[in-house]
């Protein structure tokens, strides 16, 4: 199925990225996790085995040409609606939410399929309209419902974070098509009594608290505030050079929460210091312009629009997590990409990296 | 057209994701800065506050130091107490735990309860206490158990034992938790919340030398509270001990001799100013204070209308009744007022103007001379005394027996007393002083007031013939082997400047109390040292008719100053029984026995006490030229009688 051409045309920046970011988080994980008590295998080797297996993944995906995408994104769309209902109905609770579908031989979380899957549709669906002046509110309608329907399913499991994320990329995805002013005044007019509808019927009170807690941590030291306070304290006490490798205070007597999942960055940066934390922030900022760039350079609008969008996703990801730990954003359980501990995250940045290269690889071929 | 228009849009989306590249961009720039703001602008708070996540300091009190007595008795000490306190994180069944512990140490389940529940706020990883003051046994039990008994933990630390009970108990105070006022204070910046320290008599007064220094341990702990390890560590140094002046024996005696009664005793060493006996009558438990106090018995003590929590010696002030009649006659003495030979006809009362001044004798003492009018205690002839000499002239004499101010004892809160001058009257009251007045400050009433210390320094100085030394508690300061550090010598305040052949008018007079027929002191007699001094009543209130009546509050106190030996005074004592009525027949006895008590209790170590009296006498010589002088007229009164 691999064409040579294709070979040739390989990104290695891209990929140079990926793998230089994902061995600076198993490194980083392996600090973070030593004091845990480990049943089986130690979670760094165990994100080296996902990692691993992201690059499969990322094979497989630019294997296929993108265009696949194009003709199924529909059906996927339809799919994957179907089984965020199926996990509101039938699905595994975990921590107070559901989010998993078991499929008895393994588990999928059919959440973090749908920010792909959102891409994929959103880039057709814009692919095949044309705009000049951008996007006027009736063009926006239907998209809006596109993406309403998962938005809220998720937001019902309830993953806030994920939800949120989801309106983020196809906001980015908009954005990029173009939006009219009008359209931004009217969302404007029309999100803000939304908002104050979601704060007082749709979030649940541990969703807000955690809103608040942001707005003051000292509203609560030891409950979810404490969890900024505490990473605050961990990324501040770093310094320029931070503690050295394993030497973090904060992360080694534990005093951050869920360290090497969505804290991760704050072990990180308590360990090395600004310097690290430098270097780490131009290797994310280098590969969302690459992403950024392969759009550019991309001559079909479809695959450019879904390179922005995977971009977008990246983005987003890593924005949200860093801004939490560093105490600008709320904590919403977004994990940083190929750096918290988690397979999911890995596979679903993996399957984007793979959208990424499989349209830088075919630029040239349309 | 379409191709055209899809041209357009293409650059104008690439146009677009080129502008988002900057805002990205921007974006990034953004986290950095804030990442400059914490971790190179704000990095010493935040290294502050992960220090302080990280370090625990625990203090470590020093065991605080002994207080003896001068020969070495121990009064107080440390004892380790031990508690059963419980860490509720490490517990898995809570409940079965309780029964266990309840029924292994017969403890009372439901208040067991009760204090888990009481401390469950608390900060996690932290003991919670139990119970405390448990038995060896029962910490025994608790060890044999351990294994059954998760999360269970026996904590020692040093309790005060106050090891003769209620002994001296306003003398030595109590300890206590800092309160919050004093945290605030100047002077105790080194204290901390929860610290003990001494809140009241000697206790309080030596509470820098008491204390000792405490150390500390540094551990580092992690987010769940657990200890990990000890960074530093530094050891807490004992506090030093305390030696008093005060004979144990002697004190004891002396608050067994008052017996139930309210009031004091101060017994002194005539030569040095060294307090032997310091008594407040009734007393209370001071381990009560250091720990729990039942509620009851803490209205009790405030009921009492003996006034137990009262130091009476330090801050009780007595009008001095016949007491003062020393410092009348020796008034009268100095301005040649009198001599020995100067009489008075005592018919058993006095006129003055339109009023009428009793003597305490209706029927009168016929003619008196200063002996008589001494040993009878006879009011008439110092009402006429009193008369010629003016107030003003007493309160000189008073003040060079350093009356009316506190002496400096060296406990808070000691009180002054009071001599009255015209001048003070004027001041205070806008008025002018009365003659009528004068008569009763003559015999020790009216606005006259003196504390027991001032009543033994007074006849202490008497017993020596002009030296005023500074009565004083503490001996000296030795660490926790028994070394010395720091050792207290008599101080003279000042001296009298009277002749000493007129202290042997009035020293024969006091003798005279005690030894002969018809003397109001009788009852300090012993049969094989000469005893001299002063009885004195003192008019509470004035309603002197149906005596059998009066009720306790109204009773007159009795007041009874001595020193012995008449030939060479070694020791002086005052009490005052509150409410005792008569001086000769209520505090009498007690001043007997107390001097009783010294003088068969120097018997077996008396070269050593003998050792000791020598060096005082060589501090006497260095600041007063008397000794020799009082030798001699020792021996002048001894062949006198």
């Amino acid at each position: 199925m691999i064409d040579r051409r294709l070979l040739t045309n390989i990104d290695w920046m891209l990929i140079g990225f990926v793998v230089a970011i994902s061995l600076l988080g198993i490194m980083n994980i392996y600090s973070a996790t030593t004091t845990y008590k480990i049943v089986g295998a130690p979670y760094y080797l165990k994100q080296f085995n996902w990692f691993l297996f992201g690059m499969v993944v990322v094979t497989v995906v630019c294997s296929v040409d993108y265009h696949f995408l194009e003709d199924f994104s529909y059906w996927l769309y339809g799919f994957l609606i179907v089984l965020l209902v199926a996990v509101l109905v039938v699905g595994r609770r975990s921590m107070g939410a559901t989010r998993w579908l078991s499929l008895g031989f393994f588990t999928i979380q059919p959440s973090e399929l749908m920010k792909i899957v959102i891409i994929a549709t959103f880039a057709k669906y814009f692919a095949g309209r044309q705009t000049v002046n951008g996007l006027s509110i009736r063009e926006v309608l239907f998209p809006l419902g596109i993406l309403a329907v998962p938005a809220v399913l998720i937001m019902k499991q309830p993953d806030l974070g994920t939800a949120v994320l989801v309106i983020l990329i196809a906001l980015s995805i908009a954005i990029c098509v173009g939006l009219k002013w009008s359209t931004v005044v009217t969302f404007a007019v029309v999100t803000i009594p939304a908002v104050w509808l979601g704060w007082t019927k749709v979030l649940r009170p541990y969703q807000k608290d955690r809103i608040l807690d942001f707005f003051n941590p000292e509203r609560s030291r030891l409950g979810s505030g404490y969890h900024i306070i505490q990473s605050k304290i961990a990324v501040g006490s770093g310094g320029v050079f931070g503690k050295g490798f394993v030497k973090g205070t904060q992360s080694q007597l534990r005093f951050l929460p869920e360290q090497h999942t969505d804290f991760a960055f704050s072990v990180f940066a308590e360990e090395w210091g600004f310097i690290g934390c430098l270097v780490l922030i131009i290797l994310y900022l280098s590969l969302v312009l690459w992403g950024l760039n392969i759009a550019r350079r991309c001559n079909d609008r479809f695959g450019s629009l879904l390179a922005v969008g995977v971009t977008a996703m990246l983005f987003w990801h890593t924005v949200i997590n860093m801004g939490m730990v560093i105490g600008l954003f709320p904590v919403v359980g977004v994990p940083l990409p190929f750096f918290s501990y988690g397979g999911t995250s890995m596979i679903t940045s993996m399957v984007g990296i793979g959208i990424l290269q499989n349209i830088s690889m075919r630029r040239f071929m349309f | 057209m379409t191709e055209q228009r899809f041209v357009r849009e293409i650059t104008e989306s690439k146009r677009r994701i080129l502008i988002l590249s900057f805002v990205v961009a921007g974006i990034f720039f953004l986290l950095l800065l804030r990442l400059w703001h914490l971790q190179i602008l704000s990095v010493d708070d935040y290294r502050n506050m992960s220090e302080n996540n990280r370090l625990r300091f625990v203090p470590v009190a020093a065991s605080r130091g002994a207080i003896l007595d001068r020969n070495g008795t121990v009064l107080v000490s440390n004892q380790p107490s031990f508690s059963l306190a419980v860490v509720p994180q490490e517990v898995t069944n809570r409940d079965e735990l309780l029964d266990r512990l309840a029924k292994l140490l017969g403890l009372d389940r439901a208040e067991v309860n009760e204090r888990w529940e009481k401390g469950k706020g608390r900060a996690r990883y932290y003991p919670i206490i139990l119970a405390s003051n448990i038995s060896r046994d029962q910490v025994e039990i608790v060890e044999e158990n351990h294994l059954r008994l998760q999360g269970v933990e026996i904590e020692m630390k040093p309790v005060r034992e106050y090891v003769s009970g209620v002994l001296a108990a306003h003398l030595l105070g109590y300890i206590g938790e800092i309160s919050e006022e004093e945290l605030s204070a100047k002077g105790f910046e080194n204290f901390n919340p929860g610290d003990y320290l001494g809140k009241n008599g000697i206790e309080r007064s030596w509470e820098m030398e008491l204390h000792g220094t405490d150390g500390g341990r540094q551990l580092e702990v992690d987010a769940r509270g657990r200890v990990l390890r000890t960074i530093s560590e530094s050891y807490p140094t004992v506090g030093n001990s305390v030696v008093l002046t005060i004979d144990a024996n002697l004190q004891k005696e002396a608050e067994k001799a008052f017996g139930d009664q309210a009031g004091a005793v101060v017994a002194m060493d005539v030569n040095t100013g060294e307090v032997l006996a310091f008594v407040s009558k009734p007393g209370f438990d001071p381990a009560l204070f250091s720990g729990k106090m039942p509620a009851d018995t803490w209205k009790e003590y405030l009921e009492d209308k003996r006034h137990p929590l009262e130091n009476k010696a330090l801050t009780g002030q007595y009008p001095p009744g016949s007491t003062f009649k020393i410092i009348t006659a020796l008034a009268g003495l100095e301005d040649g007022k009198i001599d020995e030979k100067t009489t008075v006809n005592c018919g058993g009362s006095y006129k003055l103007g339109n009023s009428i001044f009793n003597c305490w004798k209706r029927h009168g003492h016929g003619v008196t001379n200063l002996k008589k009018a001494l040993r009878e205690s006879c009011d008439v002839y110092f009402y006429q005394l009193g008369e010629r000499l003016g107030v003003d002239r007493i309160a000189a004499m008073a003040k060079r027996f350093m009356l009316g101010a506190p002496m400096g004892i060296g406990l808070a809160h000691e009180k002054g007393g009071m001599i009255p001058t015209a001048e003070w009257k004027l001041k205070r009251f806008a008025q002018r002083w009365f003659h009528g007045e004068t008569l009763s400050v003559a015999i020790g009433q009216g606005y006259v007031l003196m504390t027991p210390i001032q009543l033994a320094s007074m006849i202490a100085t008497v017993a020596n013939e002009g030296t005023v030394y500074r009565p004083f508690l503490v001996k000296r300061i030795i660490d926790a082997d028994g070394k010395p550090l720091k050792e207290f010598k008599p101080e003279s305040m000042g001296t009298t400047g009277i002749s000493a052949d007129k202290f042997r008018l009035v020293k024969q007079g006091l003798f005279a109390v005690v030894n002969e027929p018809g003397g109001t002191g009788g009852a300090a007699r012993l049969y094989d040292v000469h005893v001299a001094g002063k009885t004195g009543s003192s008019q509470v209130v004035k309603l002197r008719d149906s005596k059998q009546a009066t009720p306790y509050q109204y009773r007159d106190h009795a007041l009874f100053v001595a020193f012995a030996p008449y030939e060479k005074p070694e020791i002086a004592v005052a009490v005052v029984v509150e409410h005792g009525e008569h001086g000769g027949s209520a505090a009498g006895p007690i001043a007997g026995r107390i001097l009783r008590a010294w003088f068969d209790g120097k018997k077996p170590a008396k070269k050593e006490s003998a050792g000791l009296k020598k060096n005082g006498d060589e501090g006497d010589a260095a600041e007063s030229p008397a000794p020799p002088v009082r030798d001699q007229s020792g021996n002048g009164d001894n062949s006198d009688d």
